[in-house]
């Protein structure tokens, strides 16, 4: 592992909580690293675990999904079941040899800028440590 | 048009510096004019702006595009101008796709080729997207012509007349067995002295006698459903067990309580006395008297005296009853108000003050209630009366303390309560009227007197003679043991002169700041509303949608979103009034477009996506094919919100949320996962 190997991260936001904390870490201008590449979806709930698979074999280095806190949902319960499914599909990863460190799921409310950005940290620091994901990569799809 | 092939516009915003500055917007349009159907890539200092938009515009009808890109802000505050800009042009306004180079790129990243670099993957994935959007329908739907308002204070009360003069049905429900808030409980109104029941109660009567208002006191929402435009709320009356149709509120049944005078009032913030069945205070709309179930002998312990309950002997118009219950009352509106309100702080959670321990320190609100001429000491600021009421004396040296619960990290309120420095300000003028001997004292951190009319007030009290020291008093204690002596010292550094103060008072008023609700959640899960970090409910945007909530069609006015003193709270009851008439006039609108829907060929029929819908939107049909009855899934359109729960649970993928389908999000982690 080369010292400057940078790691690439898919994040999925829910468009009521986490994507808005992440616009209000802008309007902060609360910087972070740029690691991290947001893909908006409506709810939390609407993240197929076959996405994280699936990023993780087009080559991302590590992938957050971050929702609404428990309770909170726009959707009242879609943070629920997105919860579920990944701490299954968290322990399947890990089960063929997937470092538990690269998934990551937080709860990021629409006021929560700076724990934003510290889930960012945490989530880059964490896919540092696990080195490049070369377990899955393949030829590029052409969707 | 969708049956065309894509050709698609990338438009990139430079946001004057914002976006220009960190981002080398020339080079994201280098790129984007690259790749695969972009026929055209352009650049502009403002986007959004009347010759931005006309910029979009003029391309889809010269060159035909039937695909557009902006990458500027976030799609959260300017994905409806664009919408409308594709619309005005004859587009389908689902082809358009935004990425947001400005919250999530610009303005949190330094390094200018690293967010370059950035940009121009974020901008490859929505063209990645684009590729494969779809034109969508929105339905419109009617608007039920009436309004819930949740909350009947001078908030509640102001939005509910607003709309029902209109000419529209509003339905008001109050927690407590009398409108009116807590204004209804201070005595006169900074800067202006108004006598803040003159001011009132005429509202009051207004919201309980309009032809076009529901009012529902004593009563809580229980459960909402639905949708803007059509809300249904199965709201619970509590039991009064006081018929209000037969009490005529003479009030001959509280004098006859067994409990007179031995319960603490609430609206008296415990200094005056009350009976177990009462009126919360003389003004009360309705005036119909309620039994306070916890305290009444009767209800409480099943049995009252010897005689049986005294009151509904001493009624004559036989209003009590004791075997009434709670009903529950379902309606329908089209709008929702929340008018919530606040909790003053409790200064019991600043032990320092000793609120707990003497008598002699106060809240303000405890203040108001005994400089009220309808309080329980007639106006006069006695301190120190007996069980009875009786007794007391007048204080002589008087303490106020600024910022109690605000501005203080320590009890987790770092927010200013907008209202403290000015009530105390206007207390400390009512003690010098009704007091002109006393000795009067402001500690305060600084004054903010920002309103209409503040600054001169401020400055007028000061010439009143009272005192104001800065410093935030580190402590109040007792300067004997003595009962009869009533000294409290007041220990507090003047940091104007950097002086170690311990001052002698024998009265201290807090100045408690404003507090979301204990019971705020409730609501919370109710309406599905967020908090910002302070607790109190969060607007759509800060600036531009102070009465909106995320959820359509709710609103929100008054305390429960912020604090704020009685004329902004008028406004803001005036703000989310006219929003909720926008809708309700209108009598039309549009709901979300980007719903699921099932390709019934490919579902199997397991029912996993009914079981998982939180709105309950979808069922199991049977379908016939070649013969064979099947089960399918059907989206009910009018109540799918869209979250996509359903097609996460799908295992076959026959169920998709438009505009989020696995097939236009693969395609963005494809591009966005590679590594560069």
């Amino acid at each position: 592992m080369s010292e400057e190997y940078e790691p690439n991260i898919l994040a999925f936001l829910c468009n009521w909580c986490s994507y808005a904390g992440a616009d209000l870490a802008g309007t902060s201008r609360t910087h972070y690293l740029p690691n991290i590449k947001i893909i908006r979806v409506m709810c939390s709930g609407r993240v197929n675990p076959l996405f994280l698979v699936n990023a993780l074999q087009q080559g991302a280095d590590g992938v957050l999904i971050s929702g609404c806190h428990p309770g909170d949902c726009h959707y009242l319960e879609g943070n629920f079941y997105a919860r579920r499914r990944f701490m299954l599909m968290r322990k399947l990863l890990e089960h063929v040899g997937v470092d538990p460190g690269r998934v990551n799921m937080s709860w990021v409310s629409a006021s929560e800028g700076a724990k934003f950005k510290e889930v960012i940290d945490e989530t880059v620091a964490k896919a540092k440590e696990a080195g490049p994901m070369d377990q899955f990569r393949r030829r590029q799809l052409n969707w | 048009m969708s049956s065309r092939r894509p050709k698609i516009g990338v438009y990139v915003c430079h946001c004057g510096i914002n976006i220009g500055s960190v981002v080398d917007v020339p080079a994201v349009v280098e790129y984007a004019s690259s790749l695969p159907g972009v026929a055209i890539a352009r650049e502009y200092t403002y986007m959004c702006s009347d010759p931005g938009q006309n910029l979009v515009k003029e391309d889809i009808k010269t060159s035909g595009l039937n695909r557009v890109i902006v990458a500027s802000c976030s799609p959260r505050m300017h994905e409806p101008t664009f919408r409308k800009t594709l619309k005005e042009a004859g587009l389908n306004p689902y082809f358009l796709e935004m990425a947001n180079i400005r919250e999530q790129c610009s303005w949190v990243h330094e390094d200018h080729a690293e967010a370059t670099e950035k940009a121009k993957k974020l901008v490859e994935a929505a063209v990645a997207k684009a590729l494969v959007l779809e034109a969508l329908e929105e339905k419109e739907v009617d608007v039920i012509p009436s309004c819930l308002v949740i909350g009947a204070g001078i908030a509640g009360i102001q939005a509910a007349l607003d709309i029902a003069d209109a000419g529209f049905k509003v339905y008001v429900v109050e927690k407590t067995p009398s409108v009116g808030g807590h204004m209804s409980q201070l005595d006169k109104t900074f800067p202006t002295l108004d006598c803040s029941a003159c001011i009132l109660t005429p509202k009051m009567v207004d919201v309980a006698n309009h032809p076009n208002i529901e009012l529902m006191t004593y009563s809580q929402v229980e459960a909402v459903e639905g949708y803007v435009g059509n809300f249904k709320a199965t709201i619970r009356k509590k039991a009064r067990y006081v018929d209000v149709s037969k009490c005529t509120g003479c009030g001959v049944c509280a004098e006859n309580c067994r409990l007179a005078g031995r319960i603490p009032s609430e609206f008296d913030e415990n200094i005056g006395m009350r009976s177990a069945i009462y009126l919360p205070f003389p003004q009360a709309v309705p005036a119909k008297y309620t039994i306070d179930p916890e305290r009444c002998l009767q209800l409480s312990k099943g049995k009252c005296g010897k005689e049986g309950p005294a009151c509904a002997e001493a009624c004559t118009a036989g209003a009590v009853n004791f075997e009434q219950e709670d009903e529950l009352v379902d309606i329908e509106c089209g709008t929702i108000i929340v008018a919530t309100g606040y909790d003053v702080f409790d200064a019991a959670r600043k032990p320092e003050y000793a609120w707990s321990d003497y008598a002699n320190v106060i809240t303000g609100l405890e203040f108001e209630r005994l400089v009220s001429a309808s309080g329980p000491t007639g106006g006069k600021p006695l301190l120190g009366r007996d069980k009875k009421g009786e007794g007391g004396y007048l204080p002589q040296k008087v303490a106020f303390i600024h910022c109690v619960g605000s501005r203080d990290k320590s009890v987790g309120n770092e927010y200013c309560s907008r209202v403290c420095c000015m009530y105390l300000a206007k207390q400390a003028h009512l003690i010098r009227d009704k007091l002109p001997e006393a000795d009067i004292t402001v500690y305060y951190m600084d004054v903010r007197a920002f309103g209409k009319g503040f600054e001169e007030f401020y400055d007028r009290v000061r010439r009143e003679g009272v005192r104001y020291v800065r410093g935030n008093p580190s402590e109040v204690f007792k300067k004997n043991a003595d009962p009869e002596d009533h000294t409290l010292i007041v220990k507090v550094e003047d940091t104007l002169t950097a002086q170690a103060l311990e001052a002698e008072h024998d009265m201290v008023v807090l100045g408690v700041g404003l507090e979301p609700r204990h019971d705020v959640r409730e609501i919370i899960d109710l309406f599905k509303l967020s908090q910002s970090t302070d607790g109190f409910f969060m607007e759509a945007h800060p600036k531009l949608r102070p009465v909106d909530t995320a959820s359509d069609g709710i609103f929100l006015a008054g305390c429960c979103q912020g604090p704020k003193d009685i004329p902004d709270t008028v406004a803001q009851a005036k703000g989310a009034a006219s929003s909720a008439l926008i809708l309700i006039a209108s009598g039309k609108v549009n709901v979300e477009a980007q719903v699921s829907f099932v390709t019934s060929s490919e579902c199997r029929g397991c029912g996993f996506c009914v079981e998982v819908c939180p709105f309950g939107a979808i069922e199991l049909v049977d379908e016939n094919r070649m013969g064979n009855i099947v089960k399918v899934a059907l989206v009910n359109e009018a109540l799918c919100k869209g979250c996509g729960s359903c097609a996460a649970a799908c295992l076959s993928g026959a169920i998709q949320p438009r505009s989020f389908k696995d097939e236009q999000i693969l395609p963005q982690i494809a591009v966005l996962g590679v590594r560069t």
